[in-house]
């Protein structure tokens, strides 16, 4: 019911959008000095406020990232948090320029929104938890095992997709709330947690010893996460999608936020010279300073930085790279060339 | 007077002997309530025993076995209560996101408060009149240049860094101060011999009171923003205050015709014999007996609204539950949402005590024998 008034109000908004000029988005940006960007209210590792208050994670990297490419200064950022209802009518209605909110990309979504997906910068898909006694390597050995879910998510849909097209039983056991699956995973209610697997390792950590659970490769979903921004300006849209690619060219190059400053100088790779502004192209396609690259690098660091210091090693979640290494180490993450 | 004191008694029977003290005092009062029969003492040692279930293993996890040094969850090594995380946090859970060297304008707004209530509300100090339009009027825009900023020399903080606590206390007495006068003019609206006041009353209160506040709030942060054209918006906290205002008004409307109902029909026809109009006659006669009466019922709306703010959280305005949730989020600090909610818990349960506390006393000085 709630989705299709939504929806319904989602068209509404979509007919009643005056045509902007190409550029509306970036010139306001720039005039009033800094970006509204909309994140999380709470995802551990994604976007999460810090003990300083400061919003940290790898959803606000992207925000920190595009200030950094416009204004020259990652800090230029003014956060909303958002739930997940509101998070599309804050972006239509123009309440906040961007959306970095663990959104997953589907053809719904691009297409009746009136809204632009710029990127990736997670692919995250559902996946399963177990306890480590059970010796389950696969989920193919889940058959009629009592699985934890959430209620009320696609979660349940795509269990029940993966459960069927494997020949295999099983018996849901809902709950309302992660907190809930977790406790009922650690009382031994189910043998197996389902969700998204970024959520997987979050939940772990509010095991008593997550050393005793273990989550399993398989992925069964496709979830691509990435930053939207609103249909209308061309421009805008490319300033959000290249902050990312800049990430992961970098990441590519091996030019990190430690040896950036070096490397600008003594370079002599015409692929690193153009990445950091020095030769090409350099800023004027994007109708930013030529630096712009060299400052996402410098002051939010490349995207295996962002990675390993919000999800990855660096950080208690301790999420392996998997799919989201880059193309040429066994993953998919993959950019254009900046040339 | 020697004689008397020679007066013979029989043995436990002089009038001057204390009550034996198995009859009085604490023991006495045990052996009554109980200890009285074999049954009743069954109980009484069965809840004891039940209290000792209980608490025993409350206080070890909140007290003896807490750990409450240190400022990482390395420090909670002991298997109690985590309270380093509350510690860590509590600033973020007063005052939102709020800048750490502006919190003093948030405590001089709670100060300023704190002192308008105790002017309202301690007898003895004189100019009631002058602190209610002080309270009711210059209060309050004071509060918002003090908390916003923007003027005078304030840097500007945008409501969206305002949270915690404050941003609780914020919602609730924005939406009490409002919605009462509102509710008051409801009511009368609705008792009116207009009928198209009337008639526009009781539509208000029934389209009002028959929508969950879940759902006002989420027409004002999801829908409102798609009727009005790109590029107009207003803040997200006016919206959901009007929300709540619009909402909260129709209850007050209620219970404050509850208390009109309550007086006499003597009450209104003898100010109408003194030719009062009908201003006055409301303002001096019926409400001031009207209200009075209604005071549980009143207390009972703005304690539910005060927990009710925090239904903020699925519109991302972050209150205190909201922002221990968050807070709960963050990678550092997962798995101690118990320590949080009991926290959040313990906030609300002393403003809201402190309420009905102060009710009783306003009923007790306000009494006059139209209790029975």
């Amino acid at each position: 019911m709630m989705r299709k008034i939504f929806a319904a109000g989602t068209l509404l908004a979509v007919s009643a959008m005056p045509a902007a000029h190409a550029g509306a988005t970036l010139d306001a940006v720039k005039a009033k000095g800094f970006v509204q960007c909309g994140v999380s209210t709470g995802l551990p590792g994604f976007s999460a406020a810090n003990d300083k208050g400061q919003w940290a994670g790898l959803d606000v990297d992207v925000c920190r990232a595009v200030a950094a490419a416009v204004f020259g200064d990652a800090s230029k950022v003014k956060f909303t948090p958002l739930t997940a209802k509101e998070r599309f009518t804050a972006l239509q209605s123009g309440e906040i320029d961007m959306l970095s909110r663990n959104t997953t990309w589907t053809l719904t979504r691009d297409t009746n929104l009136g809204l632009n997906f710029a990127g990736v910068n997670y692919y995250d898909g559902q996946g399963f938890m177990v306890h480590k006694s059970l010796g389950v390597k696969s989920a193919k050995e889940l058959d009629g095992a009592a699985i934890c879910i959430q209620a009320g998510t696609t979660t349940e849909l795509n269990l029940a997709d993966y459960f069927r097209s494997n020949g295999m039983k099983y018996q849901a056991i809902t709950y309302d709330t992660s907190d809930e699956s977790v406790k009922g995973f650690e009382a031994g209610r189910c043998d197996v947690l389902t969700s998204d697997q970024s959520q997987l390792y979050a939940l772990r950590i509010k095991l008593k010893n997550p050393g005793s659970a273990v989550v399993l490769p398989e992925v069964i979903s496709k979830e691509p996460l990435g930053p939207v921004v609103r249909n209308g300006d061309e421009d805008w849209l490319k300033v959000v999608r290249w902050s990312l690619f800049a990430m992961i060219n970098a990441e590519e190059m091996g030019v990190t936020s430690k040896n950036v400053d070096e490397m600008r100088k003594t370079t002599k790779d015409p692929g690193k010279q153009r990445l950091l502004g020095l030769s090409g192209i350099k800023g004027q396609g994007l109708k930013l300073s030529d630096d712009w690259s060299y400052n996402i690098i410098k002051q939010v660091g490349n995207y295996s930085e962002a990675f390993e210091h919000n999800v990855g090693m660096g950080s208690p979640l301790k999420i392996a790279r998997g799919l989201n290494a880059l193309w040429s180490k066994g993953g998919i993450q993959y950019a254009p060339p900046i040339r | 007077m020697s004689e008397m004191m020679q007066e013979k008694y029989a043995p436990g029977t002089h009038p001057d002997w204390e009550p034996p003290a198995t009859e009085v005092g604490v023991i006495g009062w045990m052996r009554e309530n109980l200890f009285s029969n074999w049954r009743n003492s069954a109980l009484t040692l069965l809840g004891v025993y039940l209290v000792y279930l209980i608490f025993v293993p409350l206080i070890d996890w909140a007290i003896v076995n807490a750990d409450w040094a240190g400022d990482t969850r390395d420090a909670c090594t002991s298997g109690g209560a985590c309270w380093v995380f509350v510690k860590v946090r509590f600033n973020q859970f007063m005052y939102g996101f709020y800048p750490a060297e502006e919190y003093w304008r948030v405590n001089a707004t709670a100060v300023l408060f704190a002192l308008m209530i105790l002017w309202l509300t301690v007898p003895r100090i004189p100019l009631k009149r002058v602190a209610g339009v002080l309270t009711l009027f210059v209060f309050p825009i004071a509060a918002y240049f003090l908390l916003g900023g923007g003027v005078f020399g304030l840097s500007e903080v945008e409501t969206t860094r305002w949270g915690g606590l404050t941003l609780t206390l914020i919602l609730a007495v924005v939406g009490i101060v409002a919605a009462f006068p509102l509710g008051i003019i409801l009511a009368l609206g609705r008792r009116s011999e207009m009928p198209i006041v009337r008639a526009l009353s009781v539509a208000y209160i029934e389209l009002w009171r028959g929508v969950p506040l879940i759902t006002v709030l989420f027409m004002s942060s999801v829908m409102l923003p798609l009727f009005l054209p790109e590029g107009v918006n207003f803040d997200k906290l006016l919206r959901a205050l009007i929300g709540i205002i619009l909402f909260q008004a129709s209850y007050i409307a209620e219970v404050v015709r509850g208390g009109l109902q309550a007086i006499p029909k003597g009450q209104y026809e003898a100010a109408d014999a003194l030719g009062l109009s009908y201003g006055k006659k409301m303002v001096l006669i019926i409400l001031p007996q009207a209200l009075k009466l209604v005071i549980p019922g009143i207390v009972n709306t703005f304690n539910e609204l005060f927990k009710d703010t925090t239904l903020v959280l699925i519109i991302g305005l972050l209150d205190l539950l909201a922002i221990i949730k968050a807070a709960l989020e963050d990678s550092n600090w997962l798995g101690y949402s118990i320590e949080g909610y009991v926290f959040a818990g313990a906030v609300f349960w002393i403003f809201c005590f402190g309420m009905s506390r102060y009710s009783r006393a306003l009923e007790r000085k306000l009494h006059t024998g139209h209790k029975r």
